[in-house]
Formats: C-alpha cells, structure tokens, sequence
C-alpha cells in the first residue's frame, strides 16, 4: 500500500460547464456518464430485441413506422430475413459490449472504486476521460452501421469467420457493416484497456492510510478483479479487429482461406484460418462472461451485506471465488467449439475446466445462502435486486453443467438453450446487479432517494418476466430449436412457434416494466426526496462517510483514515449496529482481516 | 413483499421443473446407434442440475421467508458448520459431479468422435454453400473425384465442381440434393464448405458439426429407424441461414440400393 494520492492525482475541482460536466476527469463524473452511455444503450438493446421477437412470435406483422428506421430492410414495415439478423448482431453487441461491460463495470466501478478505496481520484485521471469518450465514440461507430447503405453486419455478435472476412459478398452488410463493426469493438477495447489500467492502479497505489488490500469491500474487490480480466482479454480482441478489418481493406487473409466459391466467383483470398477467428474471438469472448458478471457478484454482496447486517461467512473465501473464476476463464473458452471441427481431444480438455469452474460458482452461491441464514435480513428495492441476482445466477448456471459436456453439446449447441443460459446467467443477473447498485448508491451519486414503491413493484415483474422469457428458451433448445432464424419453417419447429409467441408476450410486458424504472431514475434524479444523511443505509464503507453527493476530490479536506474491516455488523459489544472503517472504535473481533 | 418474493421463488422453481418433469418438450427421437449415450448423459445431467436447481432456489425462499422480518433483539446466527462446511461441500459434492460427469461423458463424445470409421462405412460427401446441402456418393469405384473451385457451376448442376471429362474416379460419382442412406450401416460423412461456415444437425440423429472452410472435416454414424428427417445448418451464415435445409431419408438396403441406381441414371 502506498499514499500516492497526494501527487499523483491533485487536481482543482473545474469551474467552466465543459470541464466539470463534458471533458471532465473527475471518476464520479465520468462514472456517471458511463452509466448514462449504458441507460442509452440498453433502451436501444431492449427495443432492437421487441423487434426480433414481435417478428418472431409473427413473422408477418407489419410495426407501425419500421420502414423508417430501413426502407429496404423493412419495406412495407414487414422485416426481412437479413434486417432480422442485422437488428439480432446489434442487440446482442450493444447489450454485451455498452451495457454489461460498461454499466456494472466502468460506470459503478469509476464511481465508487476510489471513494471505497479511499482515492481522490484515479491515478491517470486523463486516461480516464479518454478511456469514456473512446467509449462513446465507439458507441457512435456502432450506431452508424444503421445509417449506412446495407446496414450493420448480419453475422452475429461472435462474427464467425469467415463471413465476416468475405466482404460485401457474404450478404447485406457483410461489407462496410462489419467494417464498422470490428471499428467500433477496436475502439472500445482502447477504452476498456485505459479503464482496467486506472482500475488496477487505482487498487494497489491509491488505497488510504489503515486500508489493506483485504479491508477493501467486495464491490472493489469484483472490479479489480475484472479489471484484470479485461488488460488481458480486451488486449486480445482489439488486434483481433485489426486483422478482421485488414481483410477487408488491405487485401490480406487471415481469417479466410483459399478456394472459397461465393455467387460463382472464387474469392481472392488464401492461406488464412476460419478457426483463428474463433479462439482470438472465444479467448475473449468467455473471459468477457466473467467480466459481465463478476462486479455484479462485487455489489450484489456489498448490497446484501448491508442489508443482512452481517458480514458475509468468510470475506476472502468469496475474494479467492471470485479470483478463480477470473483464472479459470481463460481456461474454458474452447467450450463454444466443441462441434467447430477443432480436435476432438481438445474438447475434452476445454470440458474439464469447464466443470471445474462450477466449484468457485457454487462456493459464492453457499456462502451468499449460508449468509443470509440467521441474518437480519432488511427488505428494499437494493436487496431484493441482489436477491434476485442469486436465483438468476443458480438458474443461468445450472445449465452451464449441459454446455460443459462436449457430448451433450452435440445435442444442444447453437439452439434456444445456450441461449436461454447465457441470458439468465450474464444478461438478466448482471442486470438485476446494475439494478441493485442503482438503487443502492443512487442517493449517494445523486444526494436524493428512489421511490421504493416503485422499485419493489420494477422488481417483481421484471423477476416474473425475466422467467417467463428465458426459462422456456431452454425446453425450446431441448426440443432442438436452433437460434438465429428469423422464422421456423422446418417441420419439427413449426409446433415450437406457439412457445415463441408466449416469450414474445413475456418479453414485451418485461420491456414495459422497465419503463416504471426509468421513469423512476429521471424523477427521483429530478424531483426526489433528499437524502436523510449521508449514511441512509447504515453501511460501513468508505463512500459512506464521506458527504453526499461526494465532494470533488471525494472526501473534502481530511482524507480517511481506515481502521477496520469493511463490514462490521451486529458487532458484540459494539456502540450501534453498525461500526465504519473510519470509526476509530476498538473492538475485538475475531474475524478481523489484518 | 420478502414473503411474497419467497412463494413467487418457489413457485417459478416447480413452474419450471414442471415440464422437465412431464416430458412437455421432449428430445427428439433418437434414430442412431450411439444416441442412447447421449441422452443417458442428459438424463443424468438433468437430475443433477435440476437437484441442485430446486434445492438451491427453495433455500433461498425460504432463508428470504425466514430471516426478512427479525426482532427486535434478535441476534446474528451463524450457519451450521460456517464457510469452510460450505466449502468443503461445494468441493465434495460439485467435485463429485463434475468428475463424474466429465468422465462419464466422455464415453458419448469419444463413440463419435474418437473412434474411427469402420472399414466398410458408406462414404457420403455434403458440401455446404449458401444456401443449399448437396450429396455426393463415389459410385461403383468408391472413389469421389476432386473438387475444382473454379469448375463449380450451379447453372449446369455442378455444385461440387468435378470434371467427369478429365478425371476418371469423377466420372461415376452421384450428387443428388437429398441424402438417402441404408439403415443400420454406418456413415462416413465428409464435410465440405464451399464459401462460409455451415453447419450439420441432425436432432434425431444426435449429430450436430461445424463445416469448416478451407479443412475437411468428417463424422460417422449409423441410423438405426426408417423414416424422413430433417438436416438444418445451425451456423449463421447468412440471410437464407433460417431457411438452408434438406432430408435425409433412411431407408431399408433394397430401397436404398434401388434409390442410388435411379439416382445414377440421372447424373
């Protein structure tokens, strides 16, 4: 631990609108519109996915005003088969890459990593601003692919080689879509590198006086943790886009092979690999599961714990859990290539990690379950989110015990199942964790309070929907549905279709749930009562006893000083409920991390 | 709300379960020697996974039913045995899981794919392309003849691309848009990509792989059921991806020999 604070990140608060609200490289500032990036994108993700489903519940309706957003992807307002797979590539990049990564992550992350680590700001705090603004800028590439003639890419969010690479060629947006698209995803990987750089940094240098590496709380721990995660895995698929874009505009071949034949012509291409693409892609790609879900595990316990009033069971146990999955995810990504005609044997050395993985998995989801017993456990919109993370995590991950196995893979690979599991375990948990910190750090971020009525009521429906949505993708994938088809002609998936029509109903009714938080989230920001204190939850980390909203350099004119673990509940013996870090209060405990 | 919240666990859990357990949406049929491993596997599996799915989701009901409303007064218990019972748990009974699993699963994958074909299997070639399967079948000499990208005209039929005026083994060979083969004879499919990746899937045969560009991988099988079934692509590759389909037929040998000598006569 060092006190580089001092010097490293000194920097006067800004006076013109542009510095303090724009270009500004205050962490909570840029946090803020990280998380703002991410309400954009995920109103976008959400309303590309009403679409796909509409169409695929019935294939024939015309939606009012779609051939606005493309005359020739939807004329008539009736989508074709191509603007189905370019609208499916774009919900599942954006929802992955500028909502996963960026809210629970960058956003959450930038703001409370050095207020929890008790920083006054990130060590590089220009890194910082470059690392969101890289961010947007990618963002806009990725959007512009709607404006341009032929539209995004149809490949899919995974952009198989070596579609991707044969240009305009292999189909509408083939071309310039994916041009725009490996852009956008070498962008954000710039941003994503210069923000696990702050992060890392910002852990091991940055920490205040009494604040050792285990008296940070979980929250900090899953970004550091993540942030690792992402220096590594991002690194790997910026260079990735590079050469994907290289086959497009330079003439090379690395992702496409000789003697391919398309529309009559061989294409001018030779000695690449379609496999290469697949593990530069995958060893991203999985890492990037963990790098979605494990701040969500960070602050769905830091949540949890203040509302159980206790610490959780062990304190490192979860850290070494967390740690695990980070290593181990690099370890298991050829699982997505069990039928791609890698050898065989690889398969199962990708299987074995795989189900290794379940171990730290089990162990966080123990520990959460062995926590809440004999807690006290305190209802609100914050903890019931967190709640709903963990069933959304066992139901996601339970599923993973089928995907492990190369064998039943044959059976279920590329259907409605894989689906149904990635959804539950890194898109509605990681969710419920966005929603959980929202509700939680909201008066902290903002000096006002969330309608809890409100919020209960976005809970419930949105956990019913998110069930009725994604549960029955998997008894689809069971019964051999495969995904990315824009309609269901075979014989033997025309009886599945009835299934599609009721998520298509769920899905819809989900969406709108989310409309009583945003409307929440604007008026509350707006219009909401203030906060009682700068403590309403009686918690004991560091953003909580500073004042609300923080000052600019976190903690006004005295920097803290740490003298206890994080979570000090239901102390024996203890003056209150509750003891901060900060609290200079001797106590013996015997769980004292030193 | 917290007592609310635990019954509507509870109940999605059994919702859940429900159909799992009523064979709702049941597998496909299985129509192939080594398909029973597979689906004992994904039996096996499905008891595992749906113990550990219900017990854990009832846990957390019922520690959100129980705990949610405390006294005043009350004070902090610590669960039976503490984090290293659980962890001790986790490593005993998911490590026994996962080993068993892995090993025993190992046996389905290996009966596909890491044993060879027998010496008589049937070759059979599928070229994949946008958006079409088509067969091929060496003819009396057992040999197919090779491809020639550049010959590859779908105008004249020449989907693989042979050249039956220059090479001799291409001269015999029988591309058809359907795949018939005999029942109870094992296969030996090689797979050919023409232009993007593909894929094989057939549901009931318990085959699913990739085609890969520019590598010629293959699969054997043996169909064990008369009957007409469907080969999808389960690989993006394109805008007609939804719709790249065709049938294979099993047939009995007579039907199967009188079928490729009627296919022979059309080349």
């Amino acid at each position: 631990m060092h006190d580089m604070s001092a010097h490293a990140t000194q920097h006067g608060a800004p006076t013109s609108f542009i510095r303090k609200h724009v270009f500004s490289i205050d962490h909570k500032v840029i946090g803020k519109q990280y998380y703002a990036l991410a309400l954009v994108a995920a109103v976008v993700g959400m309303f590309l996915s009403w679409l796909m489903r509409i169409h695929l519940g019935w294939g024939n309706f015309a939606i009012p005003g779609l051939h606005l957003l493309s005359s020739t992807g939807a004329p008539g307002d009736v989508m074709t088969p191509e603007y189905y797979l370019q609208l499916m590539t774009m919900h599942g990049t954006i929802m992955v890459f500028f909502v996963l990564t960026t809210a629970p992550f960058a956003a959450f992350g930038n703001f409370f990593l050095p207020i929890q680590t008790g920083a006054e700001d990130m060590p590089f705090p220009h890194f910082n601003m470059m690392s969101f603004w890289v961010t947007f800028v990618a963002f806009l590439v990725m959007v512009a692919a709607f404006f341009v003639p032929d539209g995004p890419t149809l490949g899919g969010w995974t952009q198989y080689a070596p579609l991707s690479a044969v240009g305009a060629v292999g189909g509408p947006g083939q071309g310039l879509g994916v041009v725009l698209w490996a852009a956008s995803i070498g962008i954000f990987c710039i941003g994503q590198l210069l923000g696990s750089l702050n992060f890392i940094t910002t852990t091991l240098d940055m920490r205040c006086k009494g604040m050792s590496l285990m008296r940070l709380p979980l929250s900090a721990w899953g970004w550091f943790i993540t942030s690792i995660m992402g220096l590594t895995a991002f690194a790997v698929l910026m260079p990735a886009c590079i050469l994907l874009i290289l086959d497009h505009v330079a003439g090379t071949s690395f992702f496409v092979p000789s003697n391919l034949v398309i529309n009559g012509q061989i294409l001018p291409h030779s000695g690449g690999s379609t496999l290469l693409w697949q593990h530069l892609f995958w060893f991203f790609g999985h890492p990037e599961v963990y790098i979605a879900i494990v701040p969500g595990m960070g602050i769905v316990s830091h949540v949890l714990i203040t509302n159980m009033r206790r610490p959780m069971l062990s304190h490192r146990v979860l850290i070494y859990s967390m740690g695990a999955l980070a290593v181990l995810s690099y370890m298991v990504y050829g699982h997505h290539m069990f039928v791609s005609g890698m050898n065989p044997v690889s398969s199962i050395a990708f299987s074995f990690p795989t189900l290794v993985i379940t171990i730290p998995s089990t162990i966080v989801v123990l520990i959460w379950l062995g926590s809440l017993y004999g807690s006290k456990l305190r209802i609100n919109s914050a903890s019931l989110f967190a709640l709903g993370f963990i069933s959304m995590f066992i139901s996601g991950g339970v599923s993973g015990f089928f995907l492990a196995q190369p064998s039943l893979d044959i059976m279920i690979h590329a259907t409605y199942f894989v689906v149904g599991h990635f959804h539950l375990v890194m898109g509605v948990a990681a969710m419920f964790g966005i929603f959980a910190g929202t509700y939680f750090w909201f008066p902290k971020m903002t000096g006002r309070m969330m309608n809890e009525t409100l919020g209960k009521a976005h809970f419930i429906l949105s956990f019913i929907g998110a069930y009725c949505i994604f549960m029955p993708f998997h008894y689809l994938g069971m019964a051999g549905n495969v995904r990315r088809y824009q309609a269901f002609t075979d014989d033997y998936l025309i009886p599945l279709i009835p299934v599609h029509k009721f998520i298509t109903i769920a899905a819809l009714f989900t969406g709108f749930v989310q409309l009583i938080f945003i409307y929440n989230l604007i008026y509350s920001r707006f219009k909401g009562p203030h906060a009682p204190n700068d403590n309403p939850w009686e918690g004991t980390s560091l953003e909580w006893s500073t004042a609300t909203p923080p000052p600019h350099n976190n903690f006004g004119d005295k920097m803290p000083v740490v003298y206890h673990d994080p979570y000090q509940y239901s102390v024996e013996g203890a003056s209150a409920d509750y003891i901060m870090q900060t609290s200079p209060e001797k106590i013996s405990s015997p769980d004292e991390e030193k | 709300m917290a007592k609310i919240f635990a019954v509507v666990i509870v109940l999605i859990a059994i919702a859940s379960a429900i159909p799992i357990i009523m064979h709702t949406w049941p597998l496909p049929q299985d129509i192939s020697v080594h398909g029973h491993l597979i689906d004992e596997q994904f039996t096996d599996t499905m008891a595992e996974a749906g113990i550990s799915f219900l017990a854990s989701q009832i846990l957390l009901a019922f520690f959100i039913f129980k705990f949610s409303s405390p006294k005043p007064g009350d004070k902090i218990k610590s669960f039976p045995g503490g984090a290293s019972g659980l962890v001790i748990a986790a490593f005993l009974l998911v490590g026994t899981e996962c080993l068993a699993l892995g090993v025993f699963g190992v046996k389905a994958w290996a009966s596909v794919y890491l044993t060879p074909p027998a010496a008589d299997a049937i070759p059979v070639q599928v070229q994949a392309g946008q958006f079409a399967f088509y067969f091929r079948y060496p003819g009396p000499d057992g040999k197919f003849g090779p491809i020639h990208p550049d010959q590859i005209n779908e105008a004249n039929a020449n989907f693989f691309g042979i050249d039956t005026t220059h090479d001799q083994d291409a001269k015999d060979d029988i591309v058809t848009a359907e795949m018939a083969i005999p029942v109870n004879k094992e296969i030996h499919l090689l797979m050919h990509s023409k232009d993007v990746g593909h894929s094989f899937y057939v549901p009931e045969l318990r085959v699913q792989q990739d085609f890969v560009p520019g590598l010629d991988v293959s699969i054997h099988f043996t169909a064990t059921k008369v009957g007409k079934y469907e080969i999808v692509c389960t690989q993006l590759c394109g805008l007609g991806h939804y719709n790249m389909k065709a049938y294979l037929e099993v047939k009995s040998q007579d039907d199967y020999d009188a079928w490729i000598k009627q296919q022979a006569a059309l080349q």
